[in-house]
Parts: C-alpha cells; structure tokens; sequence
C-alpha cells in the first residue's frame, strides 16, 4: 500500500526547466532518499509527487493510479516539512488531531490514534502544550505524529532534520529509521547530506541540476558510482579526483597517465577509449596505502587531521587526501609517497561516466 | 510616577538637554491633552458659567443662600463702603445699583454701588448636563444607533477585508497584483468626490434613514486590506500547505489557521474600524435625515441651532461621545503599535 512510480516528469517555472525527465520506481515499504546539492530540485520533485506542484509533463502514480490531477489532500500522503509547520495557536493535541477533523473523523478515533502516535513519539506528557513551549526535537516529533495520525500510504519529509542540532539529529535519524521499520510504510526523505542518506536509505536517488544521476542501495551507490558527480558527492571525505590522459588501452585495463607523476594501471574496462583521451581517475582516501611496488604517487603533506582512531592526511601537489589507520607522524611539509591500489581506482570517461571495471557489471 | 517624570539623561545633575526635553514634552501635553481637559472641564460648568467673563478654568458658581420670604438669592461680598468685609445676598440691581440684604438680617435693604461688592463663587461641578442627556433628550437612541452601526461594520469590515487579504497574499493568480494596486488606487479618491454617486446608489437600493445605509459602504476598506495583506504576507506557506495536506478545505485554512494567525492585524484594523466609523460624520449626515436614526456625532451636531445653542449639554455629550473610543484605545493601544510594526505599515 503506497508504491511510487516516476515515468518522464519535468517541471518548469516559466521558461526554466527545474525537473528534467525524471523516472524511478519506489517499492512498497521502501525508505527511499533523494539526495543532491542545494537547489538540485530535490524539494521540488518531493513537492510535486505531494501534490503541492504541478506536474509540466510525465506522469506520477501511486499504487499503479496516475495522480497527477489529485488534490494533495486526496493522494493519501503526508508530508513533514522542514520548518515543521506546526500551527502555532493550537495545542500538540489540535495539531495532530486537525488532518484527522478535517475528514470528519469519530472523536474517539482521533483520540485513539493521536494517543497512539503520542506514545510511540513519547510525546504524551506535551500533549496539552503549545508548539512555541516545546524543543527543536520534540517540535520535530510533532510534526511526524501529525503525520502518522493519519496513517497515509506514503510519508514524505522535506530535509526534516536540518534544523536540529548535530547531536539531536544523530539521535533523530535513529528514531526515524526506528519507526520505518515498525510502520513499515513507504517513506521518501530529502536531505542534501549525504551521511544522512548512506545511513537510512534502502534506495538513494542522487539528484543534480533536476537531473536523476544514480538511483541505487546506498552501498551500491558508494562502491560503483555511475558518474564523477555520484563519485564526489556520496562519501566522507570525497572520493580524490584527478585529471590525466589514457596512456595504453587494453584487456588487462587502462593505464593512465596523470601528468607529472607518471602512469597508473587500472582494472578499467576502455574498450572505447584511445589513447589521449582525457580520463578522471578516482579513488577513496580509505583506499590508499603507504605500502605498495607500483601505482606510486609522491607528494608533500599540506595539513594533517588526527581523529585518534584515524587520520587524514591532505596532500598537495597532487590535491590528494588519504585516510590512515590510528594514528599518524607525518607532519606538515613531509614527503610522502602513496599506493593507488589497481582494483581500487574508478575511472571516468570525458562525460564523466564511470567505466566498468574488471569483474563487475557494466 | 515621580521617578519617571524627573528621568535624566543619566547624569546626576539636571543638564540643559534634560530642561529642553522636558519643556518640549510638556508643551506637547498641553498641545495635546489641553483641549481635551477644557473641554471635560467646561461639561461640567453650568450654563451661566460658561457664559462668564473671563473665563476660568475650573467649573465655579456664584454661592446663593435661601432667604424666608425672599427666595434662592445670589451671594456677594462687599470689598468697600460702609459693609465692607460682610457677605450680602443680592436683592435685585437697578442701573448701576444693588439692592442687597444681609441673610441673617434680612429686614435692612442695603444699596451698593455694583463696583462695590463682587460675587462669591464656589467650585461645583454641574452633573445635571449629563443627567438631562437621558432625560431631555433622546441620548440613548443615538447611542445605541452608534454603537450599532460602529460594532456590525466592524465586524463585517473584519471578515471582508481579512478574506480579500488573505486571497491576495496566499494565492497565486495571474492579475492578483493589478487587482491589488486598483485597490490601493482609490485610496487616492477624496470621499467628498464620490459622495453624491454613492448617495445615488444607496437611495437606489433604499438605505437612505437605515443604518445600513451606513455600514454596507464602510465595509471594504483598501487600508484594512493593505493592513491585513502586508501581516497575512508574514505568515508562512508552508503552514497552508501543510493545512492543505491536512485535507483542510480553503474555507477552513482561512478559519482555522490565517484568521487565528493575523489577530494582532485583525485588532488593529478593528480598533481603527471602531474610531473610524463611531466619529464618522458626512456619510452618515448625507444619508440619515430622521432623528430617530442619527448616530451621535451627527446628534452633537443638531444640537447646534441656528440661533441657539446649549453649550453644556453640547459639551457634556461630546464628552460621552468621545469616551467609548478613549477607553478601548486606552485598552488595545499595545496591540496597534504590536500590529503596525508586525504588518510593516508606518
């Protein structure tokens, strides 16, 4: 009870195109993310599967039912938004009750129901208190509770947790990922931070410029990004990117030639590549090593950030941040050198479309 | 009260800045609130006093004592001759005499020169101007005719004006700033312009002598929209969306959720309705001609004849007149200074 299907839809303000023929499919009981930097469109797409936009062209379907031409009322969603909206002359009860009033609901059913969300959201003792008399987090509980009251078939939040403090928002994301699993009701969840994505997402769909770039399980998402954009933006601290030439194309892979520091090998699959071409090569921090025969890079240690359990090493010339184990000696203006394991470096092409690697699909 | 009154700029001594402030204050009080005060203190003169040359400030009255066999006669006091120092009632005057008597000894007639004795006044403050405003004259019908006429179109200038507010600042669609700036536009059109063509209209729907004829015309008000547009405008969207997903209907968004919401506007608009539409005047002459039907302001006015007018009791009703609306300012006043810095209108 609440899939969500995606074929075509665009939307434009005047004459500027905001969503670009977007499709993906939603699952039933899926805790879907969409994921992409400020003004990517990601709001947008959430507020027209909602009904709060108009969908220019494309179709959205709930449950195999088109409801591009249904109220936001009538699509059976609720949506938490990020300002919370809570309405600040009634009381926690009132605000949770009042989507419930609304369809005329049995008074003892609302008292049920609301009673029920305020004991899951352990919000029974506020329930007689003014929004304006309650924390950032507990405002936030709210919100979600005039959510579940009215039970829909699809939850959606609208980057619900910016607004808190990190610590809160830790413990907030916990709890959501909590009440996905014992609702188990489809939730599609906003946010342009990344960590938030990785950690609570079955599905990431990673949005840019109204685009779809990836849609994916968020490991999937991690270990093949299909692009340099999913490459840089999913994972902390980013994926190292670097600009070098093919240097030889073939079977075995690419080598490639970054220049000034000499050629690499690859598990790349550049069937279509040639030589010369311009290639991006990526690899993560966390796979970088100090030991190593070849694929060695040198260069000088620009700043150093000793986690305790880890530390990150930023190198210059190269710009290249590598992550080490415990803790480190290297100090500012060391020389370093560092191995690119082969099978641990991505390759992209000039449109920066990931290559396929040896071993792995297409 | 006294610290605040002698507040400094925060020296310890009183510098020159702190006389001229004060000076330029209190020149602003008696500016201000002096006509106010004469005019409550004149009320209470009687009409004889009112008369008096020169005129004072508080309400005095000549003393008279009741003499047997003589009547209620006037008190003087002698200040030359013969008597002086002796307070005398007056008899009668002839020419440039007076004939007194002495009120314990009232067999003895006296003659003074007029200049000779000068009355004795005492402070007495004539309530019976304000009690023959419900006796002589028919002060309650004009009264409740104000307050009917000043309460229904308050409350009707309330819901019109918050309804058109709230389409203008919460929908979207195509002509709402045009429809907006014509609104604003006629704020620019003198009432005195359009006063003939809207008699016309309101004699051609017959509510002309009916309060209604009073009230309908005051309802849309393009300040009360404005007032009410520029706070609705604070409100949030995501509020009446979230309303919306709710499955709130719009009438309900608007009464539940933008009508709660916009109260500190609404009692701004509703105390500027009230002061507006109790001291309105020239509507409400052009279309009430019965008596029966007057609002107070334009009562105040009949009672100025053309040849005579009674100033006391024309004075002790605008006194009435003026209080309902002093005290609900005095009462909301922090709302309207709230309202107008939240609605951004100065």
């Amino acid at each position: 009870m609440g899939s969500l299907s995606l074929r075509s839809v665009a939307k434009s303000f005047g004459e500027v195109r905001v969503i670009h023929d977007v499709s993906f499919d939603i699952p039933d009981g899926s805790f879907t993310v969409f994921v992409g930097p400020s003004g990517c469109g990601k709001s947008t797409l959430l507020r027209m599967i909602c009904g709060l936009e108009t969908v220019t062209s494309g179709d959205i379907a709930i449950d195999g039912t088109r409801v591009n031409d249904i109220s936001a009322a009538r699509r059976g969603l609720a949506m938490v938004f990020q300002s919370y909206a809570l309405y600040p002359h009634m009381t926690v009860y009132q605000n949770m009750a009042f989507g419930l009033e609304n369809i005329a609901t049995p008074k003892a059913e609302i008292a049920r129901r609301v009673a029920e969300a305020a004991r899951m959201l352990k919000l029974e003792s506020y329930l007689q208190r003014k929004p304006t008399a309650l924390s950032g987090g507990q405002r936030q509980r709210v919100a979600i509770g005039r959510a579940i009251v009215r039970e829909p078939r699809i939850f959606l939040f609208d980057e619900p947790l910016s607004n808190l403090d990190a610590e809160l928002r830790v413990g907030m994301r916990a709890e959501l990922i909590d009440l996905h699993r014992r609702l188990k009701s489809t939730m599609i969840y906003v946010t342009h931070d990344q960590v938030e994505a990785m950690t609570m997402a079955d599905t990431i769909v990673v949005l840019r410029a109204g685009k779809v770039e990836q849609v994916g399980r968020p490991l999937d998402l991690y270990n093949h990004p299909a692009n340099v954009f999913v490459a840089g933006f999913i994972g902390s601290p980013r994926m190292n990117l670097l600009e070098g030439r093919v240097h030889r194309a073939d079977a075995a892979g690419v080598a490639v030639e970054l220049p000034g520091h000499g050629v690499f090998a690859t598990r790349a699959q550049g069937a279509r590549l040639a030589a010369g071409d311009t290639v991006t090569l990526g690899i993560r921090p966390e796979h970088i090593r100090l030991d190593g025969d070849h694929n060695r890079l040198t260069g000088t240690v620009a700043g150093v950030e000793q986690l305790g359990g880890l530390s990150y090493v930023r190198l210059a010339d190269p710009a290249v941040t590598v992550q080490l184990p415990g803790q480190t000696r290297l100090d500012f203006g060391a020389g370093v050198r560092v191995h690119l394991p082969d099978d641990a470096i991505h390759l992209f092409d000039a449109q920066g479309q990931a290559l396929a690697r040896a071993g792995e699909p297409a | 009260m006294a610290r605040f009154l002698t507040l400094t700029r925060g020296f310890a001594r009183w510098d020159w800045t702190d006389w001229a402030a004060h000076l330029y204050l209190l020149l602003g009080v008696l500016i201000m609130f002096g006509p106010v005060a004469w005019l409550g203190l004149s009320s209470l003169k009687s009409e004889g006093a009112l008369q008096a040359f020169p005129p004072t400030l508080l309400p005095y009255e000549q003393a008279s004592v009741d003499v047997p066999g003589r009547g209620t006669l006037k008190l003087f006091h002698v200040v030359a001759g013969e008597y002086q120092g002796q307070d005398l009632a007056e008899l009668r005057r002839m020419g440039l005499q007076s004939q007194l008597i002495d009120p314990k000894a009232p067999g003895t007639i006296i003659r003074l020169k007029l200049d000779e004795r000068v009355p004795i006044t005492r402070l007495r403050a004539a309530w019976d101007n304000y009690s023959a405003l419900f006796g002589k004259f028919n002060f309650l019908g004009y009264f409740w005719n104000s307050v009917f006429i000043t309460g229904v179109a308050t409350v009707l200038t309330l819901l019109v004006n918050s309804m058109a507010a709230f389409a203008l600042s919460k929908y979207r669609f195509t002509g709402r700033d045009s429809v907006f700036l014509l609104m604003l536009a006629t704020l620019m059109i003198p009432p005195t312009i359009v006063l003939v063509p809207n008699y016309l209209i309101a004699a051609t729907l017959g509510l002309t002598d009916n309060p209604w004829g009073v009230i309908w015309p005051a309802v849309a008000t393009p300040t009360g929209v404005f007032l009410l547009r520029q706070y609705m405008l604070t409100l949030p969207d995501e509020l009446i969306e979230a309303a919306r997903m709710d499955n709130a209907s719009e009438w309900r968004i608007y009464w539940r959720i933008v009508l709660p919401l916009s109260a500190p506007a609404l009692a701004v608009l509703a105390i500027f309705s009230v002061m507006w539409r109790w001291n309105e005047f020239l509507w409400p002459m052009v279309v009430l001609s019965r008596s029966e039907t007057f609002t107070l302001p334009l009562a105040l006015n009949s009672f100025q004849g053309e040849l005579a007018t009674q100033w006391n009791y024309l004075l002790a009703m605008t006194v009435v007149t003026l209080l309902p609306v002093t005290v609900i300012f005095a009462f909301l006043q922090k709302y309207i200074t709230q309202g107008i810095a939240s609605a951004g209108v100065k």
